[in-house]
């Protein structure tokens, strides 16, 4: 095994993970999360148009490839005169395709906060936009936490897509790494190291985060 | 509107000359095919409690609960505390809903604290993000009914940390921070431990005496006679008889109260 290709190989590709991998998740997670509450809200609604267009938001990010929703963006807006730079379009897609995961997330969440709770936010006089917000949401956003996180893991790893669209992050990196240096095995099993090694991170963070909502529920 | 603090209990004989704070005609609701109020007439003075007693599917929570709008009877007309009357009859718009629910607070069988915040937060959660008071003062208030009903030191615990008597005498006070013109409790002690019942009635008995206008469902009869100035007896969703406690609880005039009354002070028999 070549230990000094692992070794300098090892920052470029971490590097691409801290500046690449992670801004994009974070940023695609965050964004994906409004749209996600804001698709959830149109299911949950008692207006049968808006709901629809609630379920079909889902049922087209669900029922179509990430890699396709990418191209798309990325490749496809082009053509309708929206050229958008690699960064943005990996960002937009992301969030997308988040923001319909995320919505059955949220959505299932709210519905179980139990029944007595709206009524009780009614009954001391909230209209029921001040309910969700004040009395519903923060409950519902404990039950999602779990999810949530699992939502987010897919993600960080689902960002190597955007490779092929040209974004320097983590496996763009290994990749410009193998090509050059012909390792293909050593570059790609290190980049899946390093892959491993920030979701680890991210578990325990979770971990950490959930029992210490646990306190409250 | 009653004062919590200096509580002037009502003149006399209690609730007799109240101004009216309620005042329902022939409500009556469906769920699906099934009717579960068949017209129902209520009036409540200033100062007065009522309890409503029947058999579960009598519909009398149904009724307590369209007083504040949680359901919305299919016909009959309702005024409260002076709110404009509402006819069911004509949908009823959503300023209508919040009107009256601005003149009453419900105190839920199981409670329905909010969980993610401390025992003062759900206090003042009302006056605060309702009725835009000064949360200073809001919190001055709610230190001041917790500590009437003994929960003082409690202000900053969460709600679970709470037994389940506990729990219900916050419930309360969330209600009474509202300073409602009418005290709607829906089955409070229904959900507790047997030893912990007690604690929440003597809590109402105390309200009852100090003048709050209250409307009770309830299965204690002992604190429907003790303190109740009316009480009405529900059977699917008509009332079959209204009265003092004490005449309708020894001399029920109705075959159907004589059974309930019976059923229920003697289960073995």
């Amino acid at each position: 095994m070549d230990w000094e290709l692992f070794s300098s190989s090892f920052w470029p590709i971490l590097r691409g993970a801290l500046t690449g991998t992670i801004p994009l998740a974070l940023a695609s997670f965050a964004i994906g999360l409004v749209i996600a509450l804001g698709i959830a809200l149109l299911r949950l609604s008692a207006n049968p148009v808006l709901s629809w267009l609630g379920r079909a938001y889902v049922s087209l990010i669900r029922g179509t490839p990430l890699l396709v929703q990418l191209f798309v963006v990325f490749y496809g807006l082009p053509s309708i005169g929206l050229v958008v730079d690699p960064w943005p379009s990996a960002i937009l897609a992301f969030s997308l395709n988040v923001g319909g995961y995320a919505a059955e997330v949220i959505r299932a969440a709210i519905l179980s906060v139990p029944r007595g709770q709206w009524e009780a936010a009614y009954t001391i006089g909230m209209p029921s936009r001040t309910a969700l917000r004040r009395i519903v949401l923060p409950q519902a956003a404990r039950v999602s936490v779990p999810p949530l996180s699992n939502t987010f893991i897919s993600l960080v790893k689902d960002t190597s897509l955007a490779s092929l669209i040209l974004v320097a992050e983590a496996f763009r990196q290994a990749q410009e790494i193998a090509a050059f240096s012909s390792e293909f095995m050593l570059v790609y099993m290190e980049a899946a190291l390093i892959y491993w090694l920030v979701c680890t991170v991210l578990s325990v963070a979770q971990d950490r985060v959930e029992r210490r909502l646990e306190r409250y529920v | 509107m009653s004062d919590p603090y200096t509580g002037e209990p009502g003149t006399g004989e209690p609730g007799a000359g109240g101004a009216p704070v309620l005042r329902a005609r022939g409500l009556r609701k469906s769920f699906g095919d099934h009717e579960v109020l068949r017209g129902v007439d209520l009036d409540v003075r200033r100062g007065q409690v009522v309890a409503l007693i029947g058999p579960s599917g009598s519909g009398k929570t149904t009724l307590l609960r369209s007083l504040n709008g949680l359901e919305t009877p299919s016909a009959g007309v309702l005024e409260v505390a002076g709110a404009p009357a509402l006819d069911f009859s004509r949908p009823v718009t959503k300023e209508q809903r919040n009107a009256l629910r601005d003149r009453s607070a419900m105190v839920f069988q199981h409670h329905n604290l909010f969980p993610h915040m401390t025992v003062l937060q759900n206090v003042t959660e009302g006056p605060v993000q309702v009725q835009r008071v000064r949360r200073a003062t809001a919190e001055a208030r709610a230190t001041e009914l917790l500590r009437r009903v003994g929960l003082a030191e409690k202000r900053d615990a969460y709600p679970r940390e709470l037994s389940g008597g506990q729990q219900q005498r916050v419930g309360i006070v969330r209600a009474l921070a509202l300073e409602p013109d009418l005290l709607l409790f829906d089955e409070p002690t229904s959900a507790l431990d047997p030893e912990l019942v007690g604690e929440v009635l003597v809590v109402m008995k105390e309200l009852a005496d100090e003048g709050w206008t209250m409307v009770v469902v309830t299965h204690e009869l002992s604190f429907a006679r003790e303190v109740a100035d009316e009480v009405l007896f529900l059977s699917d969703g008509v009332v079959h008889e209204r009265g003092a406690p004490r005449e309708l609880f020894t001399h029920p005039r109705e075959e159907r109260t004589r059974q309930f009354l019976h059923r229920i002070l003697n289960p073995l028999h």
